[in-house]
C-alpha cells in the first residue's frame, strides 16, 4: 500500500539524519511517538513534536526511557504505528521493554543514535558501540532486526523500511544511526506518497472466536489485532501459548521461543539488505556499516588506485547477521577488513561466518570521531599482502 | 420460602470463611466435610433466611459462591 | 464431596450463574491466589461496577504490572495486558492516547505501582491522564515471598526486614492527591459495596482516578506477623476502619494495627490530558491543528 500523503513531505530537502529520520517515520505512517531527551537523538522527536499536530497524531515526552519504550507498545496495541528514539544510556534503560516487544511480538521501532560510551561517555560524538547490545541487550533468547543507515537519505529510506519490516515480522526493529549520520546535513529527496511502499499491519480477518493472537501463519508470523474491536485478547510477557495465555512449560517455551527466532531467518539469507561492490574479483573485502562505510568507501578507492583488488560489503541489515553471504565470500577471498567505531563488535560475527577460511582483520576505534581513511587503507594493504 | 438462594461451586472453594462471616443473616457455616483439595466449603444451614443479597458472592475471592433473588 | 452431593434445601434456577463468570476467562480457573487473599474479592467488585456502569466491555482494557494483583489482567475476559514490573501506567498511557475510545483501567499492586512504578504514577497523575488506577494494597511484595514494600508499616516482619520494618511507609492516598489525581479513595476488601460503587464512579469520571484497596495477604504478611489468616484480616478491617469521606489525605497514614481511614477523599474536576492537549493546540494552531488519528485498522 502507498504512504498516507498527510505525512509525506514531498520535495528535495537539505536535512540532517535526525530530521530525515523523523520525516521517515511520518511517511511510514507513524502517528504516535514517545521519547525522552538524550543527545544526539533528541532532534528526531523535537521535529516530530513540531510536525505531528498538523499531520494528525500524538507525541508525548515521557518521564524516562523506561516509560517511553513501553508507552509506544501500548500505542501499538491501541492500533498505532509507533516509535521511540534514544542514544546509549537510554538504550540501556529500554532493554527490558525491547525484550517485552520481542516476546509479545509487538511491531515497533527503536531508533538509537549511537554516541561514545560506555556510560555517559561522549554525548555529542559518534560511535558504533551498541551493535552487540542491539542484538543481545535484553535478557533471554530473542531476536530483533537492526538496520544501519549511512546518510541522511538513508535515514529517511531505512526508517520506512524499519516500520515495514516491523509489521511484516511482528518484531521490534532497531534503527542504528550514529551521531555523525544523525547530525550530518545532506540532500534528502522525499518522493510523492504514491511512490512509497508501506507495509500495512496484518490485522486478522478471523472472528474473535477463531482468532489466536500468537498462532503463526505460514510465514511463522501471527496476525495482529487492536484493542477495542471485541477480540478480548491477552498479551503477557510470560511464556505463553498460541492463545496468549501464560503457559510456563518446557514444551511451550521450546515452541514459542524458537519460532520467534526462526521467523526472522529470511533476513539472514535471501532478504538480507546489504550493498556489495567490486566483489567479483576482490582479494580483500571491507565489511562496514553506518558512517564508517563512507570512510571505508574512500579507503577502498585508494586501495584500488594502488592496484589492490578491494571490494565493499556494506551491512544495511546488521541483524540478523547475513552470515551465509559472508561465508560464501570467505570461500573466494583472501581477507576481510572490518572497520568499526568500536573495539570490535560486528567483526566477531564476520569471524564466525568466515570460520577460518580467510583472514579477518578488525580496524577498531574507541569512538569520538570517524576513522582516518588511511587506517583502513593500511589494513587493506596489509591484508592483501 | 426464602427470598433468595445461594449456589456453591464446591470444588472452587478454598475455605476462607468470608461468606460465612459476612452473610448478614447467617445462612452459612463452614462444613466439616472436605472438597477434593482438602478445604471446608460452606454449608447452607439457614436457607430460609437467605435474602439473595449476594454479599457472599461479592466477598468470595474464589468465585465459588453467589446468591440471587428467586424470580417472583 | 461435589455439587451433586451437597445438600441444597431448595431448587436452584437452571439459568443461574455467578455474575462474575462472564468477565473471567473461565478456561483459566482456578486462579493462583491463595486462600483468604482479597484480590478475587476486588475482582467481584470490579465486575459489579462494570455491569452497573453499563460499560461497553469491548472497549474496556485492563493493564496490569507484575505481582499477585498483576495476574488480574490474565483472568479478565477483556482486552488485557500483563506488562512489565512497574510499567503498567506508561503502557496504559500509550494505549489510551492511541485509542481514546477505550476505557483503560490499570489494575496492579502496591509494590508494582509505587516502588518501581512510582515515577510513572506521579507523572500520569500530574498529567491527569484519563486512566482508572486500582491499587490492591496488601502491604507487601506477595508474589516474590513477602518482602518489604514502600507501604509496609513500621515494625512489621517481612522477608527483607526480618527484624522489623523501620522505614517510614508511603501514604498512597496523600501521594495520589499531591501528584494531582482527580479522584482518590481508599477502601478495604471488607467494604465490598463501597468499593464497587467507587469503581463505578471512576468508570464514569474523566481524568486520573485512584482507588486504593487494602487487602489481606494471609500466606506472607498475616502469617509472618502472627496476625492469623485472611478472615482475621477482614475482621480487623471491619474493626479498625473508619469511614471518613472527605478526610485530609495527609491524616490517613496506615500503621501495623492502627485505625484504617477509608472513604472518598478527593473528587475534583480538572481538564484531562486530551482536553489540555486539544486546547493548547487549537489555541496555537487554529485550523491547522489536525485531530489525532493515531490508531487505524489499515495502517
Amino acid at each position: 500500500m502507498h504512504a498516507d500523503p498527510k505525512g509525506v513531505l514531498t520535495g528535495v530537502h537539505f536535512l540532517d539524519g535526525d530530521h530525515a529520520c523523523c520525516e521517515g517515520t511520518l511517511a511510514a505512517g507513524a502517528r504516535f511517538a514517545a521519547g525522552y531527551p538524550i543527545t544526539p537523538s533528541t532532534e528526531v522527536v523535537e521535529r516530530f513534536a513540531w510536525r505531528i499536530p498538523t499531520v494528525g497524531g500524538i507525541f508525548i515526552q515521557m518521564e524516562d526511557e523506561l516509560a517511553a519504550s513501553i508507552a509506544i507498545q501500548g500505542a501499538v496495541w491501541g492500533g498505532a504505528k509507533a516509535f521511540t528514539v534514544t542514544s546509549g544510556p537510554g538504550f540501556s534503560l529500554m532493554m527490558e521493554h525491547i525484550g517485552y516487544a520481542a516476546m509479545t511480538e509487538t511491531p515497533c521501532v527503536f531508533v538509537n543514535v549511537q554516541r561514545g560510551g560506555p556510560s555517559t561517555g561522549l554525548p555529542t560524538l559518534p560511535a558504533q558501540a551498541d551493535m552487540m547490545q542491539a542484538r543481545w541487550g535484553s535478557h533471554g533468547d530473542y531476536a530483533i532486526i537492526a538496520l544501519c543507515p549511512n546518510s541522511p537519505q538513508e535515514c529517511f529510506d531505512l526508517t520506512i523500511q524499519a516500520f515495514n519490516l516491523a509489521e511484516e515480522f511482528r518484531v521490534p526493529v532497531m534503527l542504528m544511526l550514529d551521531e555523525c549520520v544523525g547530525h550530518m546535513t545532506e540532500k534528502v529527496v522525499i518522493p510523492d506518497a504514491g511512490q512509497l511502499s508501506i507495509t500495512p499491519r496484518r490485522f486478522t480477518k478471523k472472528t474473535p472466536e477463531e482468532f489466536q493472537l500468537f498462532a503463526p501463519q505460514a510465514d511463522q508470523v501471527p496476525d495482529m489485532v487492536k484493542a477495542g474491536d471485541g477480540y478480548r485478547f491477552h498479551v503477557t510477557g510470560l511464556t505463553h501459548d498460541e492463545r496468549g495465555y501464560p503457559s510456563m512449560t518446557v514444551d511451550t517455551q521450546n515452541r514459542t521461543i524458537r519460532r520467534m527466532q526462526t521467523k526472522l531467518d529470511p533476513l539472514a539469507g535471501s532478504r538480507a539488505i546489504f550493498e556489495a561492490e567490486n566483489l567479483d574479483d576482490a582479494d580483500v573485502v571491507v565489511v562496514s556499516y553506518g558512517i564508517t562505510s563512507r570512510v571505508a568507501q574512500r579507503a577502498i578507492g585508494m586501495a584500488r588506485q594502488q592496484g589492490v583488488r578491494a571490494g565493499k560489503f556494506r551491512l544495511i541489515s546488521a541483524w540478523p547477521f547475513p552470515a551465509a553471504h559472508i561465508a560464501e565470500l570467505a570461500g573466494r577471498v583472501k581477507a576481510f577488513v572490518v572497520p568499526e567505531l568500536n573495539l570490535g563488535q560486528m567483526v566477531h560475527e564476520v569471524e564466525r561466518a568466515v570460520a577460518g577460511k580467510a583472514a579477518v582483520v578488525p580496524v577498531s576505534h574507541a569512538g569520538g570521531t570517524v576513522h582516518d581513511p588511511k587506517l583502513i587503507l593500511n589494513a587493506i594493504m596489509e591484508a592483501a599482502r | 420460602m426464602a427470598k433468595g438462594f445461594v449456589k456453591i461451586t464446591v470444588e472452587r472453594c478454598k475455605g476462607c470463611g468470608f461468606c460465612v462471616e459476612f452473610c448478614p443473616t447467617r445462612v452459612l457455616s463452614l462444613s466439616s466435610a472436605f472438597n477434593s483439595k482438602g478445604y471446608h466449603p460452606p454449608n447452607i444451614v439457614s436457607a430460609e433466611k437467605c435474602s439473595g443479597c449476594d454479599l457472599c458472592g461479592m466477598y468470595c475471592p474464589d468465585f465459588a459462591i453467589f446468591g440471587a433473588r428467586h424470580a417472583r | 464431596m461435589n455439587e451433586s452431593t451437597l445438600e441444597i434445601p431448595y431448587e436452584i434456577p437452571l439459568e443461574a450463574h455467578n455474575p462474575v463468570e462472564p468477565f473471567l476467562r473461565m478456561d483459566r480457573m482456578p486462579h493462583i491466589w491463595c486462600p483468604g487473599c482479597g484480590i478475587g474479592t476486588t475482582v467481584n467488585c470490579f465486575t459489579r461496577a462494570l455491569l452497573d456502569s453499563k460499560a461497553n466491555l469491548d472497549k474496556v482494557a485492563v493493564v496490569s504490572g507484575i505481582g499477585c494483583t498483576g495476574r488480574v489482567a490474565g483472568y479478565a475476559r477483556l482486552d488485557s495486558f500483563h506488562t512489565t514490573h512497574g510499567r503498567a501506567i506508561p503502557f496504559a498511557t500509550g494505549l489510551k492516547l492511541s485509542n481514546p475510545e477505550l476505557q483503560v483501567v490499570v489494575y496492579s499492586g502496591d509494590g508494582d505501582l509505587f516502588a518501581i512504578g512510582g515515577n510513572h504514577f506521579i507523572h500520569a497523575a500530574r498529567r491527569n491522564m484519563d486512566l482508572k488506577v486500582i491499587c490492591v494494597n496488601n502491604l507487601t511484595y506477595a508474589m516474590t515471598g513477602g518482602q518489604t514494600a514502600p507501604t509496609t508499616p513500621g515494625k512489621v516482619i517481612s522477608a527483607t526486614n526480618p527484624y522489623g520494618v523501620f522505614e517510614p511507609s508511603f501514604n498512597l492516598v496523600a501521594l495520589a492527591e499531591a501528584a494531582g489525581a482527580s479522584y482518590v479513595a481508599r477502601w478495604t476488601t471488607y467494604h465490598v459495596k463501597q468499593l464497587a460503587r467507587s469503581m463505578e464512579e471512576v468508570l464514569n469520571k474523566k481524568g486520573f482516578c485512584f482507588i486504593e484497596v487494602i487487602s489481606p495477604c494471609p500466606t506472607l504478611y498475616q502469617r509472618r506477623n502472627k496476625m492469623g489468616d485472611g478472615l482475621d484480616a477482614m475482621k480487623s478491617y471491619k474493626e479498625l476502619s473508619k469511614v471518613r469521606n472527605g478526610a485530609r489525605t495527609s491524616e490517613c497514614d496506615l500503621t501495623k494495627s492502627g485505625e484504617i481511614v477509608v472513604g472518598k477523599f478527593v473528587d475534583r474536576d480538572r481538564p484531562d490530558y486530551f482536553e489540555l492537549l486539544r486546547n493548547q493546540m487549537t489555541e496555537s494552531l487554529g485550523d491547522r491543528y489536525a485531530e489525532p488519528e493515531v490508531s487505524c485498522s489499515e495502517c
